[in-house]
């Protein structure tokens, strides 16, 4: 029996993988359930299992290539099974996105359509001929001509601007072209699409931690877990965003989703970005069990080993970039979400205190809000709330 | 009568009568204010006669030139200009007419006299004033213009512009022409037919200035062999009128010579029609060169004001303005049309050979540093051009070297003005040379030069 292996959707917003390392040779007897290869999927390294008896016969995407979901990356059947037919099928497709014979608009795998030859591409001869130049691929390109035809300089807005125009003739100053990671390709389609469409504004407030300081340091001297500033703010928010659920949505189009339970994501940064992991009911939980999930979903996400449930339903995001002193700045929406909160660094400032000037810790967040969920208002009591919660830190045992 | 329309066009000439068309289609109430005659320059005082009298000035060349060798014997041919002119009129008028039965079908009414813009989306007709619902179109165009910095105002008897020559009687005995842009190539090709004696007078180094400089060496070429005298980087210092002629001082080439003619026609520049419309009142600002401004959606700075045509700005081209009226008419139905490519938009001089282009010229890939490969393909190495005599001419094809990209192309043929479409098509949709050559052409066409200019452009060229 033949058995198709086919890129397979890894996580939720996976469109495509990047086969990371075979772990199975050509020839090799496989049993279901067997681990295939390594896939680094948009958010973490998966494990491909076979799903048929038999062996290995043939590998058709190699170590550190990248191919859509669904499709075909190697071939399971018996010793004397003829797999011309399975594997023909695929070339004849990988010779379509050729550059020479580009024109020919052979049939190619749509990634919607899971594996099954869908819809030719709509792209003009000249698109295609620079996308087959440059080795893009045009089932990632939006066409902006007549019903969705690919055109030029739909190509050339997807290619990144050409090295030849930034490197100096001479070649004196050393640069390097690196492939989008999977992570980094997530990152920049997920953020296009947030800036672009969103009607963002945005709300800053200065918040005096003086005394979140002295809370955080009793408890820190009194426990075995480390409570970061972060962890506090997860905790305020989470709790604030419980008595404003307008900020606790996410925008569907048609509807507003207003979530009963409150799902913090917290943007942790790893090597080749970020990635959200989400503190699920964070309202409810202790600052110690914040605490120590933070730490435990950081530590697995910097080590790309997140389960998809891990980083996927949060209803509000926080994004902290203190501890790099930034002093203030503007995160990008995490669609669906009605909003984001960036915190800067704890700096001691200057102010007016009780009549006098002195010197007191302060720290800047500024909220990232979609204008079609949240108004003006509506941001600025929110925020109110959480400044009076980090200012009042008792706040948080009631 | 109603006073109030969805969308009111000032100006029924190409831009804005196609505008209200494709607007009554689109389902909207909609109005044309017109002074004159629908059709504008173009379908009166412009295109359409002009051609009328190139194609006498054509079939007399024909038959003085080749008549003979044809096979056709003639007595003595004699040429009546007063004649020509008659058929032209009725041309332009049967598409005048063509125009008013257009409105008519698509029920867009037609309002007689100027309109002036006022604020709010209204234009004031005599003391009649006229409500748009949802826009205001401005297409009132441009018209002719002289150089009275030189002395040459235009009279109407001895400077005269395209609207008397359009109109003359008699062709006159001399005749010279400030201007080789496309009219005045036209006119010049039309006088010498009818036997003026033409002088053709540029400013600029060469004739047909924005065309390809092989286009414009191939008709400085045909027309010095034809007797029509051509003073390129020439300059009209001043002029001196008398009845029954006028004395130009030509300066070219360094030297000055006095040039006496019995009339001169001013080919040299058009006036944008933008005075007395109410744009200042309406809040429509002009850009530094006179045009309306307008943004990529034709916008002027007025809300729910549009312009469309020669006064929205280059190129001032018949089929530019149509296509800007249809884009408009489109966008106030709320639609989303696409974009004008103002990169394709070809431009024609129907001149003996005609010349026709799209895209860049050489010079132009030149000045942009691109990449580039230049195919040509003589019409004397085509067997439809020898068989009709046609052979001046030829088909080049500027292409991108690395991609094959069409950047340019210029004809000059005796039909250029319909080879050039192919190539309009092939770039509109981004066809390379290679799909240009893929594209199997009739044999004998003179439109195989089309496919051969872009086998050569690959180094493949089979007939030279």
């Amino acid at each position: 029996m033949i058995t198709k292996v086919v890129m397979e959707a890894l996580s939720p917003t996976m469109e495509e993988g990047r086969l990371a390392q075979w772990l199975k040779k050509e020839g090799d007897a496989v049993k279901t359930g067997d681990v295939l290869a390594e896939v680094e999927t948009d958010k973490a390294i998966m494990e491909l299992p076979a799903r048929g008896d038999g062996i290995l016969r043939k590998i058709l995407v190699g170590d550190g290539e990248t191919t859509e979901v669904g499709n075909l990356v190697a071939v399971i059947a018996g010793p004397d099974d003829d797999i011309a037919a399975v594997v023909g099928q695929d070339g004849q497709r990988r010779a379509s996105e050729a550059p020479a014979t580009a024109a020919r608009t052979a049939p190619a795998v749509s990634p919607a359509a899971g594996g099954e030859e869908g819809a030719r591409i709509k792209a003009s001869p000249l698109a295609r001929r620079v996308a087959g130049e440059k080795g893009l691929d045009l089932r990632r390109v939006e066409g902006s001509g007549p019903a969705g035809r690919i055109v030029k300089r739909d190509v050339d807005a997807a290619l990144p601007a050409p090295a030849a125009l930034t490197a100096p003739a001479g070649g004196a100053e050393g640069w390097e072209d690196v492939r989008l990671s999977q992570v980094r390709k997530t990152i920049a389609r997920r953020l296009t699409q947030s800036l672009a469409p969103i009607p963002h504004f945005f709300l800053t407030a200065e918040v005096d931690m003086e005394r979140a300081a002295e809370a955080r340091d009793v408890l820190n001297a009194a426990g075995d877990v480390r409570i970061s500033f972060n962890d506090i703010v997860v905790k305020v928010v989470a709790m604030a965003l419980r008595q404003h659920r307008a900020c606790n949505a996410w925008w569907q189009g048609d509807t507003i989703r207003y979530f009963h339970d409150v799902h913090i994501g917290v943007a942790v940064a790893i090597d080749e970005g970020l990635i959200t992991p989400v503190i699920r009911h964070a309202d409810r939980k202790s600052l110690r069990a914040i605490a120590e999930e933070t730490g435990r979903l950081a530590e697995r996400a910097r080590a790309r080993k997140l389960a998809p449930e891990e980083y996927t339903g949060s209803t509000f995001s926080i994004s902290n970039l203190g501890m790099f002193g930034i002093a203030e700045f503007t995160a990008v929406i995490n669609p669906p979400e009605a909003g984001i909160l960036a915190v800067g660094a704890i700096t001691p400032t200057p102010v007016a205190h009780d009549g006098t000037v002195t010197i007191r810790r302060r720290m800047r967040v500024t909220m990232s809000c979609d204008h079609r969920i949240i108004d003006g208002a509506t941001g600025a009591r929110f925020l109110q709330t959480v400044r009076r919660m980090l200012e009042q830190p008792l706040a948080i045992v009631w | 009568m109603s006073k109030t329309f969805d969308v009111i066009i000032l100006g029924g000439g190409p831009a804005g009568y196609v505008c209200a068309i494709r607007c009554a289609q689109l389902g909207l109430t909609t109005a044309v204010v017109e002074r004159d005659k629908l059709g504008g320059v173009c379908v009166n005082i412009g295109c359409i006669p002009s051609k009328a009298l190139l194609h006498s000035a054509r079939v007399a060349s024909i038959i003085k030139h080749d008549a003979a060798a044809l096979g056709i014997t003639t007595g003595e041919v004699k040429l009546d200009y007063k004649v020509a002119m008659q058929r032209s009129r009725q041309v332009s008028e049967q598409n005048a007419k063509g125009v008013e039965f257009l409105m008519k079908k698509h029920k867009v009414t037609v309002i007689r006299g100027s309109g002036v813009l006022q604020k709010g989306r209204k234009v004031k007709v005599g003391d009649d004033v006229y409500t748009a619902g949802k826009a205001v179109v401005l297409a009132t165009g441009s018209r002719v213009k002289g150089l009275p910095q030189v002395g040459l105002e235009i009279n109407k008897t001895t400077v005269i512009s395209t609207d008397e020559a359009l109109m003359l009687e008699q062709a006159p005995a001399s005749l010279a022409i400030v201007g080789a842009g496309a009219v005045g190539m036209e006119f010049a090709d039309i006088f010498d037919a009818f036997g003026s004696e033409v002088t053709l007078i540029e400013v600029l180094p060469r004739i047909l200035p924005l065309e390809d400089a092989e286009s414009s060496a191939a008709l400085a070429r045909v027309y010095k062999k034809r007797g029509i005298r051509v003073l390129a980087g020439a300059r009209v210092k001043g002029a001196k009128g008398g009845k029954t002629g006028v004395t130009l001082e030509v300066e070219a080439n360094g030297k000055t010579e006095s040039l006496a003619v019995e009339k001169v026609l001013m080919a040299a520049g058009r006036g944008l029609n933008v005075e007395d419309i109410g744009l200042d009142a309406a809040g429509v600002t002009l850009t530094d060169r006179g045009f309306v401004q307008v943004d990529d959606a034709l916008r002027t700075t007025a809300d729910g004001v549009f312009a469309i045509g020669d006064i929205a700005g280059p190129p001032m081209l018949a089929h530019k303005g149509s296509r800007e009226g249809v884009v408009v008419a489109e966008t106030i139905a709320g639609h989303r049309p696409h974009r004008i490519r103002y990169d394709n938009v070809p431009s024609v001089t129907y001149c003996h050979p005609e010349v026709a282009s799209i895209g860049l010229t050489e010079e132009a890939c030149k000045d942009k540093q691109l990449a580039y490969q230049v195919g040509k393909f003589p019409l004397t190495a085509n067997g439809r051009a020898r068989a009709a005599i046609e052979t001046d001419g030829f088909v080049k094809i500027i292409r991108d070297t690395k991609y094959g990209e069409i950047l340019g192309a210029h004809i000059v043929a005796s039909h250029a003005s319909e080879m050039i479409h192919e190539l309009v098509v092939a770039r509109e949709n981004e066809y390379t040379v290679d799909e240009v050559d893929l594209a199997i052409h009739a044999h004998p066409t003179l439109s195989e030069a089309v496919a051969e200019a872009a086998l050569d452009s690959l180094g493949r060229v089979l007939h030279t």
